[in-house]
């Protein structure tokens, strides 16, 4: 565009001036697709799950146990193809400060289950060999600097007393379902520990057909309704969505920092649009007189302000995108899976369109507006 | 057919509470092909007619005629790429925008209109030419002398080829030398070229170099000046 | 020589627009800093008022919360009769054995996959007297032997069914509410509340997982933990109530407070940069005053500190507007799950003196930073360029 030179030239009256100022914008946008990445983050594990996996826990609270005995039964229940069943072991590493998922599950069809949690097939075998092994998330070995064939104790807190586990193998997630930080043991080394009659604390069960899911659900309540651990059992997806839930409005909280943040860059741009104007109006006269028309001169000073705040948004929002995804960030375990979606990007610009139209407006206005004479006679 | 008919033009200005005449009933031709001074005390209106020459300004009544065209009747949205076209205009100083170099000042006029970026560097370095200064292409102004400025202006009024070329007091700012350069370009502009120019002016040198002289004062034509070899109407 | 101030004061009203954002910029900053550590703040105070310096919590051996625990009926009576327990005026010891779990219960107005895990607490009759913050505001007691409870004051209104004399049903059973209560502000009052005998058997069977007492010497606490660890008929981790519930506020807490200061550090850097570009056009207008001044024979010293007081002055006037945005949400009730126990918990935002008189330093440091470049600049100005 031949007119973008004249816009430059004009931004590059006061270099300090526009740097500070796309800065500026860079940093809220970068801040803005942060913020917002957290709230997509955490509604889209809510979105994690195969339809064909439900999740039965049981229906007083997620914090009681089922039976073992419920196995068979969930076998024999008509849609049912696969059942698998999970302890969670919540115990303490260290100083506990980073947290990461333990739980005790039966190792043959729980690996069956989830064909998501890949690991070489001799470390596989050796997990289902022997007794006290674990194996654990790929990002585990690179947090706390562990290697395969090493011994880890945990310190229990629900199952009192120091668990040692010896390493025999490191999954990697092919999917977002499973996180890449847990560290999974055996159900049996749990049992004989704690020498309790058989407990699960939640099952999995491979149902045939999606469509099923709602029958196959009902089915399995209205049989253990009664009984002293009735049961409530949903889609996979529900499960994990229900996790989410938990933080609170965490978008309300977010969403107001967001606008707080983008209002702050505004009044920025709008300042540093405003200066520029002032000190400017005899050149718009100028040009006016040289038969630059109003609608020229409006699209000229909306340009300026969009050079700024596009070239902001760019960095920013860019920035935040390749920043997040290079470094893996993952909030030390809270946010798996954090990565800045295409949508974030695209309200992001349309953040950066409305920084350029409200930071621009009145000047663009005003220059269009003036009047060539008088401001000639102040020229003059 | 005169180039410039301005027909009993009444111009008033409202500042404050004050009501200020400027012209009454001024009726007056312009050839085309003159060069013609302006000149007059303080006051008088002379930078108003340019104004109202140029299109920048309305007269309160009575009608201004440029190349046939009713400049008083026309919209802003017509008159801003009529004035690309038809008009170049110098001030006394200010000029030029101090963010682009001489070339890109020179350019200006030309963005406004269709031409590729080769036939636009044609015309600028031709301008530039004219005035003498095609060897300061990429001086920004403040690298430039006023006079050489003034220069930088007048080429950029000329580079679109307009009918009339307007000046307010172009020499106001500058020294003997320098005005004295300047001064020489506008003749040669209009003898070599056939510029039509029109420049207000307080310097009775610079009006020695018209062709005509045109005195006004309270708004009132007084006197008119026709120097051996200029046209009169 | 100082440079007036009235000179700043009315310079800067010279250009009311510009400065007017600047300082909206810094407020907006400071509102949100201030803001978010009020939330910190409101969680951790909720927590931290939620344990008594006199009162001991004991759990089973490396269990890190009361939903870990479990404590088997006599380990629950060797620790009623310890001599480490207070009496009652009535004589009995002042020690509860509680039943802690956690119910899954939607919050009003969310959808009904949304779900907050409530906590529902066993208590004995001595609770109410070995907790002496917690009141019955409306309604009585709940009565041994019968299905009632009584429910929290942060959980009474967003929840469905916790008015006095409906019915709640969790866990397979009705329960008939029978009053709300108030614990000043601590997390006990987003809990539910019921007889520990009427729960156990409904969840989980005949274990307890806390024991909760007054120390009968609030100083000896040293000696009552070392005593009851080291007892072989038990094995338990004793703790202060106080030092335990802060404690299980620190992750959470934590956490909002490196949000706090990672959101607003990236804020305040472009608030600062939009300072100094109100600063340096302050000068560059300013330059023949500025001029004028030093050949006056004011020292450019003066200058400098004229103009970072100005930037200052700028700032602090962002700083009242922060932190007068920001009381508009003191008291503000939120919800959250504190992690560390997985229980809901309600807690409001809490703005303290302390906060809006950190909010005001914060924008003063902005200010100053932003300011010190155009100062630095303005006191080094070449006096002939700018008197042309």
């Amino acid at each position: 565009m031949k007119f973008l030179r004249l816009v430059l030239a004009n931004l590059g009256r006061h270099k300090l001036r526009t740097l500070l100022t796309t800065a500026s914008v860079a940093l809220a946008l970068f801040l803005f697709a942060t913020l917002r990445t957290v709230v997509t983050t955490l509604e889209s594990a809510a979105q994690f799950g195969s339809a064909r996996r439900l999740v039965t826990t049981n229906a007083t609270g997620i914090v009681f146990v089922l039976p073992l005995a419920y196995a068979n039964k969930l076998r024999a229940v008509p849609g049912v193809e696969a059942v698998t069943w999970a302890n969670w072991f919540g115990g303490r590493y260290g100083d506990g400060k980073r947290f990461f998922a333990q739980v005790a599950v039966d190792p043959e069809s729980y690996l069956a289950m989830y064909p998501e949690i890949s690991l070489p097939e001799d470390q596989k075998q050796a997990f289902l060999r022997e007794r006290s092994s674990a194996i654990v998330g790929r990002r585990l070995l690179d947090v706390f600097g562990w290697r395969l064939g090493q011994d880890v104790t945990i310190q229990g807190t629900i199952f009192s007393g120091d668990w040692t586990f010896t390493i025999r193998g490191v999954y990697t997630p092919t999917d977002p379902v499973i996180n890449d930080d847990m560290l999974l043991f055996r159900h049996d080394y749990l049992e004989e520990r704690i020498g309790r009659p058989g407990i699960a604390g939640w099952y999995v069960l491979r149902i045939d057909k999606p469509d099923n899911a709602a029958v196959v659900a009902k089915t399995i309540d209205d049989q253990f309704r009664n009984s002293s651990s009735p049961s409530k059992t949903g889609t996979e997806q529900a499960f994990n969505a229900s996790f989410a839930t938990m933080w609170g409005n965490v978008s309300l909280l977010m969403g107001t920092i967001g606008m707080a943040v983008v209002f702050a860059i505004l009044l920025v741009s709008a300042n540093a649009m405003m200066m520029n104007a002032r000190e400017r109006t005899g050149e718009v006269a100028v040009l006016k007189t040289i038969g630059f028309s109003d609608r020229r001169l409006f699209g000229l000073v909306m340009l300026e302000a969009g050079v700024m705040t596009i070239t902001g948004a760019v960095i920013g929002l860019g920035g935040a995108k390749l920043l997040y995804k290079a470094t893996n960030f993952n909030a030390a375990g809270f946010l798996p899976g954090f990565d800045v979606t295409t949508r974030t990007l695209m309200i992001g610009a349309g953040v950066a369109l409305l920084l350029m139209l409200g930071s621009g407006l009145v000047p663009a206005v005003r220059a269009a507006r003036l009047p060539v004479v008088q401001a000639l006679r102040r020229v003059e | 057919m005169a180039l410039v008919e301005i027909r009993d033009v009444h111009k008033t200005f409202q500042r404050d509470t004050q009501r200020i005449e400027v012209f009454t009933d001024l009726t007056l031709d312009i050839a085309e092909g003159s060069f013609t001074a302006l000149m007059g005390p303080s006051g008088s209106g002379k930078s108003t007619l340019l104004n109202l020459v140029a299109g920048l300004d309305k007269p309160t009544s009575g009608t201004v005629r440029v190349a046939g065209a009713e400049v008083s009747a026309m919209t802003a949205g017509q008159l801003a790429p009529w004035r690309a076209r038809h008009i170049g205009f110098v001030f006394q100083q200010l000029n030029l925008l101090p963010v682009l170099t001489a070339y890109q000042n020179v350019e200006l006029p030309l963005l406004l209109t269709r031409l590729s970026r080769k036939e636009r560097d044609e015309r600028i370095r031709i301008a530039l030419g004219v005035v003498g200064l095609e060897d300061r292409l990429d001086h920004f102004p403040r690298q430039l002398s006023g006079g050489q400025e003034q220069r930088v202006a007048i080429a950029r009024a000329i580079v679109a080829d307009p009918t009339l070329v307007l000046l307010d007091e172009p020499t106001g700012q500058l020294d003997a030398r320098s005005s004295q350069d300047v001064l020489g370009l506008l003749g040669r502009l209009n003898d070599e070229f056939r510029k039509t120019i029109i420049m207000v002016t307080h310097d009775a040198r610079a009006a020695d170099q018209a062709k005509t002289v045109l005195h006004l004062e309270k708004g009132v034509l007084v006197e008119r000046q026709a120097i051996a070899g200029g046209a009169t109407s | 020589m100082r440079i007036p101030i009235l000179y700043n004061a009315r310079s800067v009203l010279q250009r009311p627009v510009s400065t007017a954002f600047t300082a909206l910029g810094i407020g907006l900053v400071v509102a949100v800093f201030i803001a978010m550590l009020a939330l910190a703040n409101g969680f951790r105070v909720a927590l931290t008022r939620t344990g008594s310096d006199n009162n001991v919590l004991v759990l089973r051996r490396g269990a890190d919360s009361e939903l870990s625990s479990g404590l088997g009926r006599d380990a629950a009576s060797i620790l009623a009769s310890s001599p480490h327990v207070a009496t009652g005026p009535d004589g009995r010891a002042l020690a509860s054995p509680e039943v802690y779990v956690l119910i899954p219960l939607t919050r009003l107005g969310d959808d009904t996959t949304a779900l907050a895990n409530v906590v529902v607490r066993g208590i004995s009759q001595s609770a109410w007297d070995v907790r002496n913050n917690v009141r019955v505001l409306e309604g009585r007691r709940p009565e041994s032997g019968r299905s009632e409870i009584c429910v929290g004051r942060k959980i009474a209104p967003r929840f469905a069914h916790t008015g006095v004399g409906e019915t709640l049903r969790f866990a397979g059973r009705d329960w008939t509410v029978v009053c709300h209560f108030s614990a000043g502000g601590s997390a006990f009052e987003s809990e539910i509340w019921g007889e520990n005998e009427q729960f156990m058997p409904v969840f989980r069977g005949e274990v307890f997982q806390s024991v909760s007492f007054r120390l009968a010497d609030p100083a000896a606490f040293e000696e009552a933990k070392r005593s009851l660890e080291a007892d072989k008929r038990l094995t338990v981790d004793v703790h202060r109530e106080s030092s335990f519930y802060v404690e299980q506020s620190q992750l959470l807490g934590r956490i909002l407070e490196i949000l706090a200061f990672f959101i607003t550090s990236i804020m305040a850097v472009g608030a600062v940069f939009g300072a100094v570009n109100t600063m340096y056009a302050a000068v560059q207008s300013r330059s023949p005053e500025i001029a004028v001044l030093l050949t006056l024979g004011f020292h450019p010293r003066s200058v400098l500190a004229s103009f970072l007081v100005e930037s200052a002055l700028i700032a602090a006037v962002g700083g009242v507007i922060g932190g007068l945005l920001a009381l508009q949400i003191n008291g503000v009730v939120t919800s959250t799950t504190n992690w560390a126990s997985f229980s809901e918990i309600a807690f409001s935002f809490m703005v303290t003196p302390g906060l809006l008189v950190a909010g005001m330093i914060f924008a003063v440091v902005m200010g100053l930073i932003g300011g010190f470049f155009p100062a630095w600049r303005a006191a080094r100005l070449p006096v002939v360029q700018a008197l042309r």
